[in-house]
């Protein structure tokens, strides 16, 4: 039915205002399916606002948001999009398999899904653990493992690894990388640059706007640099008027 | 089917929390023995108790039900599940079976308690009087819900308890009938539902009388447990500022 020549995500002059700021002035990109696409842009640059804003739980002023061919928002999306907040969005007064096994029924998956899902972020000796008792890194890897209940075909992942040791870190890429080659589209948003290397396409956000959307190797080639944090400060530089 | 799931985990979360599992349960039955010992006198008791019957459950539920409700809008738990195929009235009927059924167990307890050790004469319909205290407590949890929507923190929504309560016992006809108050007063009273809750839980404690006026009180207090449902359920929106 959809030519995989069609976007995952494409965002047109989208707009949202919160309180008397408007957080997005226009934001226009595409995410290209079956890749990993990074969000990149420091802390309050409206990364979370624009994730909000794809999932479809965003109040926006203006702009149109489609998702896999559909506008955001629409009820057909909710078990297509596994989507992470920022915050570990898991209830700490229940277990970790018994948070995945009411997502799990709520999405309608497979009774097996839970388990595939801790193997896949490795938290099965924790599957009996309390959520409030988990620390903050194995927090953010169970709230993970509900958004990839399902087999959603998009991914939508607020910073799912701040607080990780290195070697979990590259574990969970390496998961990202696997799932994207399945045909997963994920988005990914952080503001750790050595993680943008990972991703074949990068979006960089500064309050509230689109500073660069090119590939990692198109970037570094753009801003004559060896490494991304001193792309996006080249970037920030040409942005200034003299 | 979600539903059942959501009421399912909810009364997980209670089973993992013995402490509020013990609170919930024992608490309406030491109050009912200490009233009993404070009155010293079986048919004044026989006239309070009742009302304490059909308070506990609203006000259990209330609390419980506005407390975890803004956790799930704070942990963002609400905002994932409202990117999730599950609908509002899955969320709010979750709720509802769920802490209706733990309202079941602790007018249940009460009861017992009250029937036995305190010798309450009943004179009504033992059905009668459990439908009252479950319709009670779910008019708690659905109007939990609603005020949860407008508390930003835990502190706030405990305030909302004594607003929503206390207005409710004074105008409800257990203090002052509710044909002696002032007019503008009775009006009030007119309208609020603890009232018709109170009269129909006395009418099936104590006179048996289980006519129209039964069944037109518990008619009001199922629509304003409706009403309050589908207010809670404008709570929640899938798209938030």
């Amino acid at each position: 039915m959809m030519s995989s020549a069609e976007p995952a995500i494409a965002v047109t002059g989208l707009r949202v205002v919160r309180g008397a700021r408007e957080v997005l002035h226009g934001l226009s990109f595409e995410v290209p399916k079956g890749q990993i696409t990074g969000l990149l842009g420091p802390s309050g640059c409206g990364k979370t606002t624009l994730i909000r804003s794809i999932v479809g739980v965003q109040v926006v002023a203006g702009g149109e948001v489609t998702v896999l061919g559909r506008p955001a928002g629409s009820a057909e999306l909710r078990r297509l999009i596994g989507y992470s907040t920022q915050n570990p969005a898991i209830y700490r007064d229940l277990s970790v398999v018994e948070n995945l096994r009411y997502f799990a029924a709520v999405l309608g998956a497979p009774k097996t899904d839970p388990a595939r899902v801790l193997r896949e972020v490795g938290l099965e000796g924790h599957a009996d653990q309390l959520g409030g008792t988990l620390s903050g890194g194995q927090l953010s890897r169970a709230s993970l493992a509900v958004s990839l209940l399902g087999s959603p075909q998009l991914l939508v992942l607020d910073e799912p690894t701040v607080g990780l040791d290195p070697v979990l870190r590259k574990e969970l890429w390496e998961l990202f990388g696997g799932l994207a080659e399945r045909g997963v589209t994920i988005l990914v948003s952080s503001h750790v640059m050595d993680e943008a290397a990972r991703c074949q396409r990068l979006i960089m956000l500064r309050d509230g706007d689109i500073l660069a959307d090119d590939s990692p190797e198109g970037l570094r080639a753009r801003t004559d640099t060896a490494d991304l944090e001193q792309a996006f400060l080249r970037l920030i530089e040409e942005r200034q008027p003299a | 089917m979600i539903t059942l799931a959501t009421a399912r985990r909810i009364l997980a979360q209670l089973r993992n929390d013995h402490r509020t599992v013990a609170l919930m349960v024992l608490v309406p039955s030491l109050i009912m023995i200490l009233l009993y010992y404070v009155i010293d006198n079986g048919p004044v008791f026989a006239q309070w108790a009742p009302a304490l019957l059909s308070i506990f459950p609203f006000l259990v539920m209330f609390l419980v039900t506005s407390i975890a409700t803004l956790r799930e809008r704070t942990s963002g738990t609400l905002e994932r599940l409202m990117a999730s195929p599950l609908r509002q009235l899955d969320l709010l009927l979750g709720y509802g079976l769920a802490f209706g059924a733990a309202a079941v167990l602790q007018v249940a307890l009460a009861l017992t308690v009250s029937l036995t050790w305190l010798g309450l004469d009943l004179r009504g319909e033992l059905w009668a009087l459990v439908l009252v205290a479950l319709l009670n407590s779910l008019l708690g949890t659905a109007l939990g819900l609603f005020c949860s929507a407008f508390a930003r923190s835990e502190f706030q929504a405990v305030q909302f308890m004594p607003l929503v309560m206390v207005p409710q016992l004074l105008l409800g006809g257990i203090i002052v009938p509710r044909d002696q108050m002032a007019t503008v007063l009775e009006w009030i009273s007119n309208v609020l539902p603890m009232s018709y809750a109170l009269e129909a839980m006395k009418l099936a404690v104590m006179t048996g009388d289980l006519g129209s006026d039964f069944w037109r009180d518990i008619a009001v207090v199922a629509g304003s447990v409706l009403l309050a449902l589908v207010l809670g359920a404008a709570t929640l929106k899938r798209r938030t500022p």
